[in-house]
């Protein structure tokens, strides 16, 4: 997808020939929001629901005065954002609570959707809230399902309630019994995944709703789903008016325009996003940085959330200050360094930036055990050296190998690094992108 | 049952939408600009790439143009010339044992069902086949592998869970090797492309097998789920340029969405459609074949 210029290029180049400032024009209007349009379909928004979105936008802003401290296209962008954060709604949505327990909670949605690796996150997000979650297996046809699900299940210390392939209906209710017995307080169904058009399956669905009546029906939707997300959503919604969506597997570089487009359809709140193999890897969902990924303008604002935590504000002052005056040493290299890792890594954070993604991080790839030994290499200098890398002659280099563990070679590479990130660092000053 | 009429069955879904928007588009607009534009729409909204979609309708537009032809009938079968170039702009594949195919993909896509139905496709074939469970990472992912060798009727090799999954491919390569199996066929975890540690894993498997077996024909074939929109283009980009790839397999078709994304991948990625699955029964593989494919979008 590299090839696609990204929307604010385009929108430049519309507005490229605007040369008075003032209100927003209709035919401006229109030919700009073409362009979002392509931008939200190539982010896989369903067709429907960007023409939707683009005629409800494009009412408010024509007309629209340009505020001073912005150009058309970011006037645009932050109207077409704005918008796009207020219809995929709020970031807190909380699991609701059955006033009698157990709290049942039943899972459903297409296959491969990641229903049964979520089961275990949920489960595992209970346990860490002192709750006792009992998981029940139902998906009876996937040969190996109730196997995975008591692998998870054992990894997270929830108890597993299976009956083999038995009848799923039945199970669901007799798993509810079995929590209300022995005293769980949540029940977690896991529901075999199904299309939307396969009337037995469904139905099935419905009589197991009947049945335990949930408190939360939870849609899990694949992030990369396409068009068809809206078609998915949309039936589930209709035969189970689900309470909640799921969104799983946006570790990766989808835009996930399907997120506006199940949203635009139910309007029920996206409550958890699945972000990882790893069991502890469930996030809330963030409307505003959902927006950005959609429009492909990257998950900056995390970034900057997480740089903000990670690095405190007098370093960064300081940084600031030291790049001003392009003093940047390697003692602020290993703080760098350090502050990455609280970040949650290196490619965590290349993850994020815009267009990153795109490129594919092979290229930016970093290894994290270089770090290590690159803190190591550091920490083996004299102060002196750390402020000025220029004094490092051979012998130096000899007595820093030594103490670090490493080579002459891996020093040399060092060296060379950190002056082209000081060279780096110079071109972003003056760009204003390095904003810590 | 014919060779593609389980295919049809399938697509006829697919065709009920993008056949009914062409015939609604056809029957409200004349051919102009407007035409074209929403043309390309309906592309998109089968998620055909917006620039192959801007592509075909840019081609058919400038054809129609120059013959000066303002028949709707023949714009339709210049579409339908585009699709099918579009999507056997790649050699296809055909698989020559001893062979090894190790099959790829994200998450969730269906890798491991389809070797189960591949499996089969080939046992019928009178071929000898034996599958590797090299997903060691997914719960449970190699017992559900068994279950699908078992009603297969194929030899499964399989480590515990957590091995090394290139210890398993070297322990498999072995096997096959020793018993002179026809076909030997990997199962690997779901992945998502932008993991290098995970694609690293994958390049040493790679590794293993041009290493141990170097006289068999190696394949790689990806496995793609018919319901991912564009991001279907990343992950055949990422795994092409980190492993090669040999063909794809489009799996789900069975549902109402469209795998459209193969024609632009076809075109721009150059890697051929090799099997669809249709089903979640062992039986529910065919061959893909691009003239049916198109003309089940249009019947």
């Amino acid at each position: 997808m590299a090839q696609f210029a990204s929307l604010s290029e385009k929108l430049n180049h519309i507005f490229s020939k605007l040369t008075k400032r003032g209100r927003l024009t209709e035919l401006e209007i229109k030919t700009a929001m073409r362009e979002v349009r392509v931008a939200l379909l190539e982010a896989d928004v369903n067709l429907k629901v960007a023409k939707d979105f683009i005629n409800t936008v494009s009412e408010k802003a024509v007309g629209q005065e340009i505020l001073k401290s912005l150009n058309p296209t970011q006037q645009v962008i932050k109207i077409v954002n704005e918008e796009l954060i207020a219809l995929m709604g709020s970031s807190n949505a909380k699991l609701e609570v059955a006033p009698k327990p157990p709290t049942v909670i039943m899972m459903c949605g297409l296959q491969g959707a990641g229903k049964t690796t979520f089961c275990g996150k949920l489960a595992m997000y209970l346990k860490k809230q002192g709750k006792k979650p009992l998981l029940v297996a139902c998906d009876v046809y996937r040969p190996a399902a109730i196997t995975q699900l008591k692998v998870v299940g054992e990894k997270v210390g929830a108890e597993v309630f299976e009956k083999g392939q038995g009848n799923p209906v039945r199970i669901a209710k007799e798993g509810v019994k079995h929590a209300e017995k022995f005293g769980f307080d949540t029940v977690i169904v896991d529901t075999a995944g199904r299309l939307q058009i396969d009337e037995t399956l469904m139905r099935e669905l419905e009589d197991i709703k009947a049945e335990i009546s949930p408190t939360e029906i939870l849609l899990t939707v694949d992030a990369m789903t396409g068009q068809i997300a809206v078609d998915v959503a949309d039936t589930f919604n209709k035969r189970l008016e689900v309470t909640g969506l799921i969104l799983t597997k946006l570790d990766g570089d989808t835009r996930g325009g399907a997120t506006l487009s199940i949203k635009a359809v139910t309007g029920k709140p996206v409550k958890f996003c699945g972000t990882g193999e790893k069991l502890g890897d469930m996030e809330p969902f963030y409307p505003d940085r959902m927006a950005s990924r959609i429009l492909g303008m990257g998950d900056v604002l995390t970034l900057i959330e997480k740089a903000e935590s990670a690095i405190t504000e007098e370093q960064a002052k300081k940084l600031e200050k030291k790049m001003r005056e392009n003093a940047f040493t390697l003692e602020d290299y290993l703080v760098q360094f350090d502050a990455m890792k609280k970040m949650g890594g290196i490619k965590d954070v290349l993850s994020m930036m815009p267009g990153a993604g795109k490129m594919k991080l092979g290229d930016a790839d970093i290894d994290e055990s270089k770090i290590e030994k690159t803190k190591a290499i550091i920490r083996s200098m004299t102060p002196k050296e750390r402020r000025d890398p220029n004094i490092i002659n051979f012998s130096r280099k000899n007595r820093i190998a030594k103490g670090s563990g490493t080579t002459v070679q891996d020093i040399n590479r060092l060296l060379k690094q950190f002056e082209q990130t000081k060279q780096m660092m110079k071109r972003m000053k003056n760009n204003k992108m390095f904003r810590f | 049952m014919g060779l593609f009429s389980k295919l049809k069955e399938a697509l006829k879904k697919t065709k009920n939408s993008l056949a009914a928007k062409l015939t609604d588009l056809f029957s409200r607009n004349k051919l102009g600009d407007e035409f074209y534009e929403d043309l390309e729409e309906i592309l998109i909204s089968s998620d055909v790439s917006v620039l192959t979609a801007e592509e075909i309708v840019e081609e058919i537009k400038e054809r129609a143009i120059g013959e000066k032809c303002r028949d709707k009938e023949y714009v339709i079968s210049l579409l339908k010339e585009a699709l099918y170039d579009k999507l056997t702009a790649a050699e296809p594949l055909e698989i020559e044992t001893p062979a090894v195919l190790m099959v790829v993909g994200v998450n969730g896509v269906g890798k491991t069902t389809t070797i189960g139905k591949l499996a089969n496709l080939f046992v019928k074939d009178d071929f000898t086949v034996t599958v590797a469970a090299a997903d060691t990472f997914r719960a449970a992912a190699s017992e559900q592998l068994s279950v699908w060798g078992d009603r297969a009727g194929v030899r499964v090799v399989k480590h515990a869970e957590g091995a090394d999954p290139s210890a398993v491919v070297y322990d498999a390569v072995r096997s096959v090797k020793a018993k002179e199996t026809d076909i030997l066929i990997i199962d690997t975890a779901g992945r998502l492309h932008v993991k290098a540690n995970l694609m690293e894993e994958l390049k040493k498997m790679d590794r293993v097998v041009n290493r141990e077996y170097p006289e068999a024909n190696f394949y790689k074939l990806i496995v793609l789920d018919a319901s991912t929109g564009q991001n279907a283009f990343n992950q055949v980009a990422a795994f092409k340029d980190d492993v090669g790839l040999d063909g794809i397999i489009l799996t789900k078709l069975d549902g109402t969405a469209k795998g459209g994304f193969v024609i632009s991948l076809c075109g721009e990625l150059e890697v051929p459609v090799c099997y669809v699955g249709t089903g979640e029964k062992i039986d529910d593989i065919e061959v893909f074949d691009a003239e049916e494919f198109v003309d089940g979008l249009f019947e």
